[in-house]
């Protein structure tokens, strides 16, 4: 790979040509105000905030979009490029509800930072803003299509990380919105990665509403309990409740997760949960038991099958829920234990 | 002896099917051939130029041109009996000197055979020289000598811009790759607007043939023309035209019997006018949403499928086989000194003789209003004319003189754009004009960048504020500072121009900004939010008739007593206005 030297603020850089101007100034700590910058995504160019001046151009560019060349001087922040990041805030904000009070995101809001960081409320520009009644009915995903602000990096992450292709952008001008087909309620996947990398408020989980944003809330670095692959979750918690379940993006998952690890948690709390083992007696009936007596009664009756018709007679079923760990422990009780290779487990069904 | 009837758009929406239907079915019957021992044949042609006196009908016998005009079928017979039969021009029905007028100052490059030959025939436009040009191309000379004629030539990009045409096509000979894509962008989408479909429809293969000689100069063997869906005659015209160059081997493997292989596709476009933006117009190929992406890279290094590709527009790709043939000099010979050659503009609006024009660049906007145009219909003072569509401006009356050209216009405010040029006068209210194409641009933009999405939205509504009465002090500065923002940070060029309008109707309307905003009036009674309607006691007659017309119940009055208008019922729609015989309805 080809270097090139750059001047970014003064300052000369030697960065590999393949990169962006944006890239190549995080990489030297040097940050750009941006709203659909994503670093999973391919650049979009959408929101024009990370605008940056390059003598000899004649107006600002994106700096997301414009890859470096050589001999390239840069400046990331003048008054000028400062009143043009104002402006497109102010712009959006005119369109925006901002009803942070209520709002899921508040704190978490990427608008809602750089609007704090520039002062901008929203007033300069007063006028129509987009009013969408119809709530998506599908029972995952809140959109707050009123709090979109057409970032693209939702419409981005389903096409080109999970290749669902669920969502784009639909209509023109100041109707244009994100939209399923036809306008139906979402019908996808509901993996929620278009959740995990909205900026503001327009999608967060139904399930989220109402539990807590910030205030008293636990974080707990966990692996998600549903499969083998392992995912890395992050657990939020508040008064020992489990409210909300994401995943950080410089996990080895990248912060991706499936509906399962992102949604299904309500079975922590759910009633129908068993959390004490059962034996089921000859009446039929079951009989809640302890941990060591129904493990004691399992390891009876396995020893008793294999004297009587020998190891082969007895199977053994694993589950995907598990991690590798478990799996590897569990057909090495099946083989070195019991003494057969009968073992298998249920992903194979 | 040959009778040409116009069918070009505004031929063929005054019945000239019906004029060339006539003209056949007369001459057969009366066996003018026989007669007059010449043969004799009749066929359509593209755009005349002349719109407004359509039906055109030229007639060449014995080596004059006859022109008549608003020619209905049933004026044909007596057409073929006194002047095709017995010789005699019919007098009544003759073009009058506004046509001479109309042509005199016209110089046809682009459209010099649209007009003169059968679209619809490739043997037509082989008669006039036709594919000499690619002929001769293909068979002895080099894509760089091509590339230096046509840098020599001065064209510049016909579609607004004005990139040089030679330099871009060096860098798409220079851009490295297997496969290369020129691509025709026939998506003219400003309002009124007409100047491709009518090459295209008038000369389809003029448009073939230079962009075969623009592909062996940049050596793509794809072409694509991108041409919008609401144009069915000249898709269907530029199909027909591709499978006559396909079946003489001007298209397909080895075009010219040379080992160059070249063939074009056409893609629909489906109506988006930001289409004609080309890294939007690429994606639309692509079967993306047609959503402009930031440039640079430039299309000519990765373009459509990521390959270099060459956009051309319709006009500078019909320009090419004229260029070839008579040489870079002969085109450079017309024009000022950086903007060469002819331009072609649909001439619109409140003008006498509106229609296709072609002139040298360089011409001033007097010569064109007041000689080629005819001056304002009404008879009203012109007050201004709106160039480029909605990314140009308007040029004032006061700046008549001003030469047509990339620079002056650019200087002026405005833009040379496609072509468009609408003719204001004194009825048009300009801030209305500005808000209009407003409307449009904001309708029209995809909604990718903020501030072209929401900019142009704040900005319509600052229009409607004031076209409506409720305009604040502050509105002309709040329209300068969101011009200023949405030009500089816009995506693409839709944006980026978006607000020309706006800009340059104030700065050379101010005091009609004004007017709608201190005194709550509109100059030229356009706006409805600022009128108001009363009745002259003096001149009422009480004959009733506004009363009658009056949709709100805004009107009362008894028999022989003057009538009145009730402001507040009163929905301005002007109904009473239109009815009153005697005047006696006041506007203000």
């Amino acid at each position: 790979m080809a270097m090139v030297t750059i001047t970014i603020n003064g300052k000369a850089l030697t960065v590999p040509d393949n990169l962006t101007v944006m890239e190549a100034a995080n990489r030297h700590g040097i940050a750009i105000p941006n709203l659909c910058r994503h670093p999973q995504l391919t650049p979009f160019g959408g929101c024009r905030l990370c605008v940056v001046e390059v003598k000899g151009l004649p107006r600002p560019i994106a700096s997301c979009t414009t890859p470096v060349t050589e001999g390239m001087e840069v400046t990331t922040m003048t008054p000028r490029l400062e009143e043009h990041r104002r402006f497109v805030l102010e712009l959006i904000l005119s369109d925006h509800p901002n009803d942070c009070m209520t709002c899921q995101a508040t704190g978490s809001c990427q608008l809602q930072e750089l609007a704090y960081t520039y002062g901008v409320k929203g007033e300069r520009y007063p006028g129509e803003r987009r009013i969408y009644s119809k709530r998506d009915g599908n029972p995952f995903i809140e959109r707050d299509l009123e709090k979109c602000i057409l970032c693209g990096r939702c419409v981005k992450i389903c096409d080109e990380v999970q290749g669902v292709e669920a969502i784009d952008f639909g209509y023109r001008g100041f109707k244009a919105k994100i939209t399923t087909p036809f306008e139906d309620d979402l019908d996808c996947e509901f993996c929620g990665q278009c959740v995990s990398v909205c900026p503001t408020g327009a999608l967060t989980g139904k399930l989220w509403k109402g539990k807590g944003r910030y205030e008293g809330v636990r974080e707990t670095e966990t692996v998600c309990p549903y499969c083998g692959t392992g995912c890395n979750i992050t657990v939020h918690a508040r008064n020992n409740e489990i409210i909300r379940i994401s995943s950080k993006p410089w996990a080895w998952n990248e912060g991706l997760l499936c509906v399962k690890g992102r949604f299904g948690y309500p079975f922590v709390k759910s009633p129908e949960r068993l959390t004490k083992p059962l034996i089921r007696r000859a009446s039929g009936n079951f009989e809640e038991t302890s941990w060591t007596a129904a493990l004691e009664y399992v390891s009876a009756w396995l020893k008793k099958i294999r004297e009587e018709r020998g190891p082969d007679a007895i199977g053994g079923l694993s589950s995907a829920r598990c991690t590798n760990e478990e799996n590897y422990l569990f057909q090495k009780l099946l083989r070195a234990g019991v003494g057969t290779n009968n073992v298998d487990h249920c992903a194979r069904l | 002896m040959i009778i040409r009837v116009c069918m070009g758009p505004a031929g063929i929406a005054a019945g000239g099917k019906q004029v060339l239907d006539a003209f056949n079915a007369e001459l057969g019957r009366t066996q003018v051939a026989a007669k007059v021992l010449e043969n004799c044949s009749s066929h359509q042609v593209g755009c005349l130029g002349l719109c407004a006196r359509d039906v055109l009908v030229e007639v060449h016998r014995d080596g004059t041109k006859t022109v008549y005009q608003y020619v209905k079928p049933d004026m044909v017979a007596r057409i073929v009996q006194e002047h095709l039969i017995g010789g005699k021009v019919v007098k009544d029905w003759l073009v009058d000197a506004a046509y001479d007028s109309f042509y005199r100052k016209q110089v046809k490059v682009v459209l010099a055979d649209c007009g003169r030959i059968d679209p619809e025939s490739i043997d037509a436009y082989e008669s006039v020289k036709g594919y000499e040009a690619a002929r001769d191309v293909l068979a002895s000379r080099t894509p760089e000598e091509i590339i230096e004629e046509i840098k020599m030539s001065g064209l510049r990009g016909r579609g607004g811009a004005g990139f040089p045409t030679g330099l871009k096509w060096e860098l798409g000979r220079k851009a490295k790759s297997d496969v290369k894509y020129i691509i025709c962008n026939a998506d003219e989408g400003d309002p009124g607007a007409f100047m491709d479909r009518a090459v295209i429809e008038g000369s389809p293969h003029a448009v073939i043939e230079g962009m075969i000689i623009g592909a062996y100069a940049i050596q793509a063997g794809h072409g694509y023309v991108y041409i919008r869906a609401e144009y069915p005659l000249a898709v269907e015209r530029l199909r027909m035209a591709l499978d006559q160059a396909r079946s003489r081997g001007y298209l397909g493997k080895g075009i010219f019997r040379s080992k160059f292989d070249f063939d074009i596709k056409i893609k629909l476009g489906a109506g988006a006018f930001v289409c004609g933006e080309e890294t939007a117009l690429i994606a639309s190929i692509e079967g993306q949403r047609g959503m402009p992406r930031p440039k640079p890279p430039f299309p000519v290094n990765k373009g459509l499928w990521q390959k270099p590709t060459v956009i051309n527009n319709v006009e500078t790709l019909a320009n090419i086989p004229h260029i070839i043939r008579n040489g870079c000099g002969w085109y450079a010979g017309f024009g000022t000194e950086r903007s060469r050659g002819t331009k072609v503009f649909a001439l619109t609006g409140k003008i006498k003789n509106p229609g296709l024009i072609e002139v040298p660049m360089g011409i001033t906007l007097r010569e064109i209003i007041e000689e080629i145009g005819g001056g304002i219909e009404s008879g009203k003072p012109f007050k201004a004319v709106q160039t480029g569509g909605p990314s140009g401006g308007c040029i004032p009356a006061s700046m008549m003189d001003i030469t047509m050209d990339y620079e002056a216009l650019a200087k002026a405010g405005s833009i040379v754009g496609s072509g468009g040029m609408i003719v204001l006068d004194a009825d048009d209210c300009m801030v209305n004009v500005a808000k209009y194409f407003v409307q449009f641009t904001q309708a029209e933009s995809c909604g990718k960048c903020v501030p072209c999405r929401v900019g142009t939205k704040r900005l319509l509504e600052t229009l409607e504020r004031i076209t409506s009465g409720k305009g604040s002090p502050n509105d002309i500065e709040l329209l300068e500072e969101l011009s200023g923002g949405i030009k500089s940070l816009s995506l693409c060029g839709l944006g980026q121009t978006a607000p020309n309008p706006v800009l340059s109707t104030i700065k050379y309307f101010r005091d009609e900004y004004d007017a709608h905003i201190r005194d709550r009036k509109c100059p030229a009674k356009v706006c409805k939010g600022l009128l108001t309607y009363s009745i002259d006691a003096a001149k009422c007659k009480a004959c009733g008739s506004c009363l009658k017309a009056c949709p709100s119940g805004a009107v009362s009055g008894e028999k022989k007593k003057p009538h009145k208008i009730d402001p507040a019922k009163c929905v301005r729609c002007g109904a009473c206005f239109d009815v009153c015989k005697f005047g006696a309805v006041e506007r203000e």
